[in-house]
């Protein structure tokens, strides 16, 4: 069986996401909405209070005109209700890819050397820093990836590819433990 | 392994990357006006040069974006990568 | 112990002789010293014999110390599956337990049946490959072959598979440095001092390169007023405590590819003698570096003359390795033929240690001053002018003939030398691999006789040996300003340093090619590339049938191949077919140097790609359910999807025949979760999809579906689906489970190039929904007791309506559309709900006899109504025309991807292939997919054929087989007889309408 936490590897908690498409205005109205402009340079990622106490929603640059919405599960209908009112009178679209995504939480002591096994990104600090996010490769998997702090990232994949990437990590994993 | 500049995301390796053929070749605005050979044309004839090439790439697993580039085939050279609907920067052939 | 350790200093060398490691080779057991590699530790007891040659089978000893050894390559045997062969003795750390042996000798290295090629070598002359073998074809394969490959070769791989671990890892830094000699470790050092990252890759298991060969002792070279030895460890010490320097020895960079990314091979458990289970056997790293050092030193040439090439002739810097790393003797009595001053400081070292060195033999007129005098002064025998004219020895050297060489070419004054060590010294080629991977352009350097590095391809930068420099002061004070340049350029600070040295050296400058020798053939023979057994003779007979180009020599005579790349023998080889020609070196030519440096296993290259991990593989939401209740899969791309459920040891015919007929009498379940979906949304969704696909999508009322086909711009069918839509500008897109990432690729292509005006916007939503198929009569009643809020009567939700509502309490958007001909839905649940929403439809069916079915049921359903598979029926020759879907296209459109060439002439011309039905005469027989089809009986062979068969089922329903397939106007031929023309015989079949079932359509309406 695979041992995540000695891969320092947990999973997200249950989230809702959507992705914006659309043109700067429907950026703008949705940064109204989301409670912080959204996000207009690459890589660089937007938080703002949810609706629920204590915990926060994300608003990922991922294309120039590409944004994706996380956010915990609770805060969802209040999140979604606010961006379909903000953008009802302009031309966007808002998918929800709630159930597409998986997400895992990296937070051991060297997430980033665990990453740089399979993933072609220079990942050190300098180079992607704190908050900062992108769709890249690991090995043979589409992600998302989005540093949430010094030694902690969140990773995101499709459904179907989770078991490998999963799997990939605590192969990488046993070698950092060897 | 090329390292690419995506015009919106920067210098990224080449996994990220798909190749999309050659640049500036433009869809005729109407393809029923256009002649059998022009089509042709169109569909099949496509430069092959030494040297600098003016191709497109896709940040597929990146931005998503498409782009343009001026590489040199003999080095790999990346001249320029720039914006689709941007001239091809240094006002080579164009068809 | 057979053999004693009469070849071991007393004192001194690398190794720690605290720790005795035994080991055996061939089955005998020596011992040796940790630090020792195989081949030391064999030669501290004597043991020169190490391998036989490729072609010839002559016994062959070490040549070298490193890693251009070509002659001592052995297989180190863990255990049945670790069996690496084809290692450089040189290379092989010894580990306690080690197990080694010899290779290509039969039935032992010292007695080699195969050693009879050596006394008819006249039999294998260069080309000998080319030149025979000819004829009979056949026996190319059984005979000649099959006993070549048996008697030359190389090592055996193992046959078990590769239970060991390998990683891999990306990593980017300011400055790599390839090579831990003195260029390299003074570059590292001014490189880091600024805190840029930087990564020192050295192949051998200690940093220091040629640093490591300098003696302890009084003779030894000193570095800023120390020994070099203490230099080499502060500087070690000093960048291990830098935390922004990645030191990493026993790596080999073996590639230098484009824009600065380089691949090493890191060494990680092939020394130890117990690895740890856990433990990756190796890493391999490509690394992205900002700037490259590249100081790989220098390789030592051996000289070129008849016999040279028996055990106990070596390279003299692999007497002085082995001398001042290993404590080790190469002999009791050297002789030293050289035309290069660097040898004098090993015949120097060897005499202080006690060898007799017999005498130095310089093939010049004479040495640089400074190492004639040293010489002289220590008792050494000089003579000068002279040429080797033959050895004597066969598992050993025993003597030596030589003679004067006068300016004219005459020979004089034979004498006869005996002797067990012959060292050979022809100067040092720069060790330009990796820069001449790169693409940068050498320069040849008349001077050195050598090509060193020119005008640099990439941000690169070389020092040291691999540069031609020559002295170890130049080489450190290179290294320094080389690294800090680095440094600068890649953006960090650099910090220059500068040494002052104490060293009695002597220059690496020698003269490439062949001694000459008296009358135009030699008497024996002269080898050029050890590894692959070229000899002088065999250039010369290249050259005389006319091969021009050196990149055609080489491929002729096999100079410069295998594993070995010819590091020791190119350069020789270029100087004589440059001599022979009378044209300059340059004029000559150069072989391309290839990667790998030097061979990389395939499991380093595999790294996790293999296993379980080999790809990812995608499992659908039914996937549990479906391993519980017996499901055989079968592999769609990535995805796993269920192929069919066998019940009680049924074969796939039975249970896909039971399948098929529970899902046109009751009810069946499928999950089509794999099918690509993608959301169109925007104001000019619509727009979008009429530009695209051949259908008009202006007139779909929302709440409805239509089957949508997709063109490329040269007409041919590249993808299909049912497209609903689910408000004004809102469409869902499916495709094909294979076309999911091409289409949407295609649609982003068009949208962002061709038609940015367009404000429409695309999202896979492939893996958000679940897809759950019920088909079959009974399908309305399954579900209607599950879902809320809807209406499921035909009325309400007829054939290709959509509507949103509850399956319990999962939301759902319901589809009602078939695939099967049968009254069908396509439940699509969010994804994280797929599993249950399958479960709570499969309890609901049990009372209907629902079955479960694959994908092998849904091919044999849908062929049954004629309905096409993108890829199966149609090759990307096909138009929607041929296959049958004309009635699909909007002619009323103006455009649409694929239309203008719909229009080409060929396109609408009589002989095209076309879809229709074929029925078998008898019933059974099951045409083969593939099979091609002739319009006349007993033609001969070439027959002229009209078509082949795309799909060939039996249908349970109809109780006899059927079959689709493309046929030259094939719709004007229904009534016909054609002909399958098989091996066991033809087969006549009558051409028919596409749709074998329910020609009426009536039950997709129920």
């Amino acid at each position: 069986m695979i041992n995540l936490a000695s891969a320092g590897l947990v999973a997200a908690p249950e989230s809702r996401r959507w992705v914006l498409r659309g043109h700067a205005v429907a950026m703008a109205a949705a940064g109204a909405a989301f409670g912080s402009p959204l996000p207009t340079r690459a890589g660089e990622v937007a938080q703002a209070a949810s609706s629920i106490a204590d915990t926060a929603r994300a608003a990922l640059w991922l294309g120039p005109d590409e944004v994706w919405f996380i956010t915990p599960v609770e805060d969802g209908a209040a999140l979604e209700g606010a961006l379909r009112t903000a953008l009802a009178a302009v031309p966007h679209a808002l998918v929800d890819i709630s159930h597409r995504q998986v997400g895992l939480l990296l937070q051991g002591t060297d997430p980033a050397w665990l990453l740089n096994a399979v993933c072609p990104l220079d990942l050190s600090l300098a180079a992607f820093p704190v908050n900062c996010c992108t769709r890249t490769l690991f090995n043979k998997a589409e992600i998302v990836l989005w540093r949430t702090g010094p030694a902690a990232f969140r990773l995101e994949t499709g459904r179907s590819f989770s078991g490998y990437v999963v799997g990939l990590l605590a192969e990488i994993a046993r070698e950092q433990a060897a | 392994m090329l390292l690419i500049h995506c015009p919106y995301c920067g210098q990224r390796p080449e996994l990220e990357f798909r190749h999309g053929g050659q640049a500036h070749v433009a869809r005729p605005a109407d393809p029923s006006a256009t002649s059998i050979d022009e089509w042709a044309d169109y569909l099949y004839l496509r430069e092959n040069p030494k040297g600098l090439h003016a191709e497109r790439w896709r940040h597929v697993h990146g931005c998503g974006r498409f782009f343009n580039a001026l590489r040199d085939t003999t080095t790999d050279v990346f001249v320029s990568t720039y914006r689709c609907g941007e001239p091809r920067p240094d006002g080579g052939s164009a068809r | 112990m057979n053999h004693p350790l009469l070849f071991r200093t007393p004192t001194g060398g690398r190794v720690d002789r605290s720790r005795t490691l035994r080991f055996t080779f061939d089955g005998q057991a020596y011992q040796g010293y940790a630090g020792d590699t195989l081949a030391s530790a064999l030669l501290a007891h004597g043991v020169h014999l190490m391998g036989r040659s490729f072609k010839y089978h002559r016994p062959r000893g070490l040549l070298a110390a490193g890693a251009e050894e070509p002659n001592a390559l052995v297989a180190v045997i863990r255990d049945a599956a670790r069996r690496t062969p084809n290692l450089r003795a040189t290379q092989v750390e010894l580990y306690d337990g080690l197990i080694a042996e010899s290779q290509n000798r039969w039935p032992s290295l010292a007695f080699d049946v195969g050693a009879i090629n050596d006394f008819l070598s006249p039999l294998f002359p260069a080309g000998f490959y080319y030149k025979t073998f000819m004829w009979p074809r056949q026996a190319w394969h059984r005979v000649f072959e099959p006993v070549v490959r048996q008697a030359a070769g190389l090592g055996e791989p193992p046959t078990l598979p590769d239970p060991d671990r390998y990683a891999q890892r990306y990593a980017h830094c300011d400055v790599l440095v390839v090579g831990a000699g003195p260029a390299g470790l003074a570059a590292a050092l001014a490189a880091s001092a600024g805190g840029g990252r930087v990564v020192l890759c050295d192949e051998q298991p200690e940093l220091g390169g040629a640093l490591l060969d300098e003696p302890a002792s009084s003779l030894g070279a000193s570095i800023n007023g120390q020994p070099a030895s203490r230099w080499l460890a502060d500087a070690v010490a000093t960048l291990s405590a830098r935390p922004n320097v990645t030191l990493l020895p026993r790596t080999t960079c073996f590639g230098y590819f484009a824009h600065n990314m380089l691949s090493l091979n890191q060494r990680l458990t092939e020394h130890l003698a117990a690895p740890a289970p856990q433990a990756p056997r190796e890493r391999l790293w490509q690394v992205r570096a900002r700037e490259v050092v590249l100081a790989t030193g220098a390789i030592e040439r051996p000289l070129v003359f008849p016999g040279n090439d028996r055990p106990g002739m070596l390279l003299a810097s692999a007497a002085r390795s082995l001398l001042n790393r290993h404590g080790v003797k190469v002999g009791s009595r050297v002789v030293l033929v050289t035309g290069c001053d660097a040898a004098y400081i090993t015949a120097l070292e060897l005499q202080a240690a006690g060898v007799t060195v017999v005498r130095i033999l310089d093939t010049r007129p004479a040495a640089a001053e400074h190492v004639t005098r040293a010489a002289l002064a220590a008792g050494l025998m000089v003579s000068a002018n002279v040429t080797v004219l033959g050895t004597s020895g066969r598992r050993r050297v025993t003597g030596l003939t030589l003679a004067r060489l006068a300016a004219t070419g005459e020979v004089s004054d034979r004498e006869s030398l005996a002797c067990d060590t012959v060292l050979m010294s022809g100067g040092y080629t720069p060790t330009v691999h990796l820069f001449s991977q790169s693409r940068g352009q050498l320069r040849f350097d008349a001077a050195q006789q050598v090509f060193v590095p020119g005008v640099s391809a990439e941000r690169e930068h070389s020092a040291g040996a691999c540069r031609g420099t020559d002295g170890l002061r130049s080489t450190l004070d290179e290294g320094a300003a080389v690294g800090a340049a680095a440094a600068f350029a890649a953006g960090s600070r650099g910090v220059l340093a500068s040494y002052t040295v104490q060293a009695l050296e002597g220059s690496l400058r020698g003269q490439p090619g062949v001694l000459p020798q008296p009358g135009s053939h030699p008497p024996a023979r002269a080898f050029v590339d050890f590894q692959n057994d070229v000899t002088s003779k065999d250039l010369a007979l290249a050259m005389r049938e006319g091969f021009e180009s050196v990149e055609h020599i080489k491929r002729y005579t096999t100079n410069g191949m295998a594993t070995d790349q010819g590091k020791t023998s190119n350069m020789n080889a270029l100087g004589f077919v440059a001599k022979s020609k009378a044209i300059t070196v340059p004029q000559a030519g150069l072989t391309t140097f290839r990667m790998p440096y030097t061979p990389v296993t395939f499991g380093s290259l595999a790294g996790y790609d293999r296993g379980d991990l080999f790809d990812p593989v995608r499992p659908t939401p039914s996937h549990d359910w479906a391993v519980a209740h017996g499901v055989v899969f079968e592999d769609v791309g990535l995805w796993k999807r269920a192929r069919y459920f066998p019940r009680d040891g049924e074969d796939m015919h039975a249970a896909v025949d039971r399948e098929c007929l529970a899902v046109r009498a009751s009810v069946g379940l499928f999950d089509a979760s794999t099918l690509g979906k993608i959301a169109v949304v925007g104001p000019d969704a619509a727009t979008f999809l009429n530009r695209l696909y051949v259908n008009n999508f202006s007139t779909l009322a929302v709440g409805k579906c239509r089957y949508g086909i997709l063109t490329r711009e040269d007409g041919f069918v590249y993808d299909d689906g049912v497209i609903a839509r689910l408000a004004d500008e809102h469409f869902h897109v499916t495709t094909t489970t294979g076309g999911a990432a091409r289409v949407l690729q295609m649609m982003e292509d068009y949208l962002q190039t061709e038609w940015s005006d367009l404000q429409v916007w695309l999202t896979s939503t492939t893996e958000q929904w679940a897809v759950i198929a019920v088909q079959g009569p009974k399908a309305r009643e399954v579900l209607a007791p599950l879902v809320s809020g809807l209406n499921l009567s035909a009325s309400e939700l007829p054939h290709m309506a959509l509507a949103h509502g509850h399956l319990g309490d999962i939301p759902m958007l319901l589809m009602r559309v078939s695939f099967t001909g049968e009254l069908g839905y396509e439940i699509n649940v969010p994804s994280g709900h797929g599993q249950r929403a399958w479960e709570m439809v499969w309890a609901a069916g049990q009372a209907y006899g629902m079955t479960p079915y694959g994908t092998e049921a849904m091919h044999v359903l849908r062929a049954e109504k004629g309905y096409v598979i993108v890829g199966q029926e149609t090759d990307g020759t096909a138009t929607p025309d041929d296959a049958g879907l004309s009635w699909a296209i909007a002619k009323s459109k103006a455009d649409f991807v694929g239309k203008r060439s719909l229009a080409r002439p060929t396109m609408l011309a009589t002989g095209r292939k076309q879809l229709v039905g074929l029925r078998t005469v008898d019933p059974r027989l099951v045409l083969e997919e593939g099979a091609q089809v002739a319009a006349t009986p007993n033609q001969k062979v070439p027959m002229r054929l009209i078509g082949h068969v795309t799909s060939s089922y039996h249908s349970a329903v109809l109780g006899h087989s059927i079959a689709l397939a493309m046929v030259a106007d094939g719709r004007a031929r229904i009534g016909q007889t054609l002909y399958v023309p098989m091996p066991e015989g033809e087969i006549p079949v009558t051409v028919t309408t596409t749709v074998f079932y329910d020609t009426a359509g009536a039950r997709l309406h129920d």
